[in-house]
């Protein structure tokens, strides 16, 4: 398992890659919302840019695992979804009388609409708490985070590494979809939530405004993730960044070092799980629907393929591969339908047995091809012996 | 008035009927059914007909009921021929211009002739209507309900006793005590003892009803356990403190019975859920435990053989036509359009295709893309993951994306009980087979010259190498066993769950978990792991009452268990690191 090597990259420096990362991401943030404002850019399209957005996060914080740390985790589904169920709980309360029941005059109580057709007559308690804006945002971050430190706690102080960690959390992930696929778990079964009316009394549906919050929440989305970035970029530099690479590439060496390693890949397993928790929580109110689909081990893998597909063990990459896989899908799946999961399969593919490195890597594969093919550089003329001095 | 006169016929009744069952059968031989019934029609006074209608209990001759329903309905006549005597008739079939039906004699039930051999045309209202007064009627009522005691068939028979015993009318309890004398079948005597029992439990004399418990105690069926526990209420409330304790000791005894047939079926659905996973998982055992791919598409070998199965069954029925996706490349397979016995045996010809598909499938994944990855196998999860969801799409353009429909041969349909636990034949088979198999594994590894090169390319692809090995062959015919082995396993799923283009998404995390959990690189952990984790499911599926949240369970208690070994059950040992 060699990682690509840093020389691979596009970029000299990560400086520089940062700083790519950076004006786009600001460039994105300032002209999106403007040419929407002025009706040149639609609704449709500026809120798949803000769900492109938040499937970035999702591949950084898998970036975050797998490229700098050498753990892949097939749970990054499991904590975007726990991170958007947490946020659409608030969002479900929202609705309040303007469900469909209430409007019929069969919810007195203003329920979510899925409670009132399981036959509940009041909100369980653990909903109460998700009024509140403050406490939905505070779970967003703590529940995928203590998940993953329970977790992560009992898989790291086992030492359970490598393929078993990935099926590991593959079973933890698929054993949580199960869980939400149920009725009785209050959750809104398969069907998960969905006809969300209002964020923080801003209308998530009416014309005008709508639109307005479809800006607002494309611009906050674009931002977490520019400050994610940063984030990744500072920690890269730190010490703390250098032995989480040399754990990725050597693992025993560092332990032998006297590094505890279990509570560095801890650390990052958390901290990977809350930026998940949060691309899952901008997630919800632009796409409009959270479900246990997305939760399933599936989802998992198909992040991680982005992040290969840009190019993992870089910043730029898993950005890159977020956005241009959900381009093509969105592309694909209109245009050629039946063929769309096949494509993806190829896609797989080729980035693994063809472009380890990832699209990041392409243009110094072409150099170093074009360099092969360009005739070697007359060689220097040997030194001639400078004639001994009489 | 029913009553009174139910209880004026009740001893002509149970005489006739002890008479007719205790006595010699013969004469009832000699005499049928229907003749039996034209001499209760033509006798001369009412006690006589009583007599002769209720010597018919017991009896399971069809024609009872066909005749007595017409009698009561006023649908037999008397027809007097000018020259003889009389017949009585039944008037069939549809009224024609003048109100003319067909007739049917009841002593033999064939059509009335003429001299002439032409069938004769009666008018109803024009003969004379067969009479019947209301100790008749509840005579003729009391044979046709005791009809099926004589049945010759078991089923129906035991049907019979069965609901006798719950109805607990007293009165049948003569007639249940006189067949209880002369049935033969193990069967039905144990039913007519719980039916007696549970008429006597009704009785109003307290003797007969703890005899009736002492008996139901024994027995220990659960069909009584409801009346039990009601006579038990109605024993509280009298204040019979007697009767009650019995009841309590019977319904314990019941309760005792059915814990014990619940843990053996828990026992054996456990042991066969234990087995489908084991067959699924074996084929992983080998692929990942031994070559360390991470196969994702794993599912989707047992899918080939499922489908290899469903087209199997075509040829053998009808044939099948289907049209490869993209190049568009029909196929037509013609059917040998058998029936019966050979058309039956299209699952056991499934088998080796089962195998042969997967394996050449897998022959064609391990060289197009595995062979590439054997030093990257969290790469190789990648890479065989976009396999699976190619091989997905292909399955649902080819087949529709709708389950196919894949019949139950008859010899794996149908169920033993045995002490009152169900046996399926299907889950028996899959035990039986998941040992032949493991057996078979166990033999191709261990004891023939492939398996020798197989575990020595494993255990060191470049040592082997060097030593000869050709290690490309043995990798490719080591992938090819895995991945033949979970065909095998798709084969038998098509007996127990649906075939689909996504089935085997369904199988592929439980089948990690196990190799997991019995530890990479060891058959017979796996082996271990896939019973154990079978049974833990079953049972708790027993326990919660909830496969899901039981399954839940058995992934959480799975992690925790890694805590404890994390290298599995049976791990391999080694000093190597890294």
């Amino acid at each position: 398992m060699s990682p690509p090597s840093a020389s691979l990259s596009f970029f000299r420096s990560r400086h520089l890659e940062f700083a790519t990362v950076a004006v786009c991401l600001v460039l994105l943030t300032v002209i999106f919302p403007l040419l929407n404002a002025r009706g040149l850019l639609s609704d449709y399209t500026i809120t798949l840019w803000g769900e492109y957005l938040c499937y970035a996060l999702l591949a950084l914080s898998v970036d975050l695992l797998w490229g700098y740390t050498g753990l892949l985790s097939l749970g990054q589904a499991l904590f975007f979804s726990l991170g958007g169920y947490m946020f659409g709980m608030y969002l479900m309360l929202q609705i309040g009388m303007l469900g469909s029941y209430a409007k019929a005059g069969q919810n007195p109580a203003g329920l979510p609409d899925f409670m009132v057709f399981l036959g509940h007559t009041f909100l369980p308690p653990f909903w109460r708490p998700f009024q509140s804006f403050g406490f939905a945002v505070a779970m967003v971050f703590l529940l995928p985070g203590f998940l993953a430190l329970v977790f992560g706690f009992l898989a790291f102080r086992s030492r359970i590494k490598g393929v078993y960690f990935s099926i590991l959390t593959q079973a933890l992930t698929y054993g949580a979809a199960l869980m939400f696929f149920r009725n009785d778990f209050t959750m809104g079964g398969n069907n998960g939530f969905t006809d969300f009316k209002f964020i923080l009394g801003h209308s998530l549906v009416d014309k005008g405004v709508g639109s307005a919050t479809m800006r607002g929440l494309f611009i906050a989305s674009a931002l977490v993730l520019l400050l994610v970035s940063l984030g990744c970029y500072w920690l890269n530099g730190t010490k703390f960044g250098l032995v989480r690479q040399a754990i990725r590439d050597g693992e025993n060496r560092v332990l032998f070092s006297g590094y505890a390693t279990a509570h560095y890949k801890l650390f990052v397993f958390v901290v990977a799980a809350m930026i998940a928790g949060v691309g899952g929580a901008l997630f919800v109110p632009q796409a409009g629907i959270i479900n246990p689909d997305q939760m399933t081990p599936a989802k998992s893998i198909e992040a991680v393929v982005w992040v290969a597909v840009g190019g993992r063990g870089t910043l730029i990459g898993p950005i890159i591969g977020a956005i241009s896989i959900n381009a093509l899908r969105s592309w694909a799946t209109q245009a050629y339908p039946d063929s769309w999961l096949i494509i993806l399969g190829i896609i797989f593919l080729v980035v693994v047995l063809f472009l380890p490195g990832g699209i990041v890597s392409l243009p110094a594969k072409i150099m170093a091809w074009r360099s092969r093919r360009q005739p070697p550089a007359p060689p220097l003329e040997a030194a001639k012996p400078v004639p001994d001095r009489p | 008035m029913a009553w009174k006169s139910f209880l004026r016929s009740l001893p002509w009744v149970i005489i006739a009927t002890v008479g007719c069952l205790t006595g010699p059968r013969a004469k009832a031989a000699q005499e049928t059914a229907r003749a039996t019934i034209v001499r209760a029609i033509l006798a001369p006074d009412a006690a006589q007909k009583l007599e002769i209608i209720s010597s018919l209990a017991g009896q399971g001759d069809e024609a009872i009921r066909e005749l007595f329903t017409a009698w009561r309905q006023d649908g037999l006549f008397l027809y007097a021929p000018a020259d003889g005597a009389k017949i009585p008739v039944e008037l069939t079939g549809d009224k024609d211009a003048q109100g003319a039906q067909t007739a049917v004699r009841a002593d033999n039930g064939e059509v009335l002739k003429t001299a002439a051999g032409q069938p004769l045309r009666l008018v109803g209202s024009e003969l004379v209507a067969v009479e019947h007064d209301a100790r008749l009627r509840l005579a003729m009522r009391n044979v046709v309900d005791l009809l099926d005691l004589g049945s010759p068939l078991l089923a129906k028979r035991l049907r019979a006793i069965q609901t006798l015993g719950a109805a607990q009318k007293p009165d049948k309890l003569p007639v249940l005590l006189a067949r209880a004398q002369v049935e033969t079948e193990a069967d039905a005597k144990l039913a007519l003892r719980q039916a007696i029992a549970l008429i006597e439990l009704a009785d109003p004399s307290d003797e007969l009803k703890l005899k009736g418990l002492a008996e139901l105690r024994l027995l220990h069926s659960s069909a009584s356990y409801d009346l039990i526990k009601a006579a038990r209420a109605k024993a509280q409330a009298d204040g019979k403190s007697g009767i009650a304790k019995a009841a309590d000791l019977a319904m314990g005894a019941i309760e005792q019975h059915r814990s014990v047939v619940n843990f053996f079926g828990t026992l054996f659905r456990g042991l066969s859920a234990g087995s489908i996973l084991l067959v699924v998982a074996l084929g992983l055992a080998i692929t990942f435990g031994l070559m360390g791919v991470i196969n994702m598409a794993h599912g989707e070998m047992i899918t080939v053989g499922a489908y290899a199965t469903y087209l199997t069954q075509k040829v053998f029925g009808d044939g099948v036509n289907f049209t490869l996706p993209f190049i568009k490349f029909a196929i037509h397979l013609p059917g040998l359009h058998l029936t019966g016995w050979a058309y039956q045996c299209y699952f056991v010809v499934a088998i080796p295709v089962g195998f042969l598909g997967a394996a050449l499938v897998g022959i064609a994944l391990e060289r197009s893309v595995i062979r590439f990855l054997y030093r990257r196998p969290l790469e190789s999860l990648l890479a065989t993951f976009g396999v699976s969801l190619i091989l997905q799409q292909m399955f649902k353009l080819t087949f529709g994306s709708n389950n196919v429909n894949v019949d139950s041969p008859v010899y794996l349909s149908s169920n033993w009980t045995i002490f009152d636990i169900t046996f399926a034949w299907n889950r028996v088979f899959v035990i039986g087979f998941a040992a032949v198999i493991v057996f078979g594994v166990w033999l191709a590894l261990t004891k023939t010259p492939l398996g020798l090169l197989i575990r020595c390319v494993m255990q060191n692809r470049m040592m082997a190498a060097c030593m000869g090995v050709r290690t490309e062959r043995v990798n490719m015919l080591t992938f090819a066993l895995g991945s033949g082995l979970a065909g095998l396993a798709g084969v038998f799923v098509t007996q127990l769950g649906t075939v689909g283009p996504s089935m085997g998404q369904e199988y592929i995390v439980d089948s990690f978990m196990t190799v997991v959990v019995g530890g990479v690189g060891s058959i017979f952990g796996t082996v271990v792991s896939a019973l154990g984790i079978g049974l833990a499911d079953q049972s708790l599926q027993q326990i919660l009452l909830n496969p899901v949240l039981g399954k839940i369970l058995v992934l959480v208690s799975i992690i925790l268990f890694l805590q404890w070994r994390p290298t599995g059950l049976f791990a391999a040992r080694s000093r190597s690191l890294d």
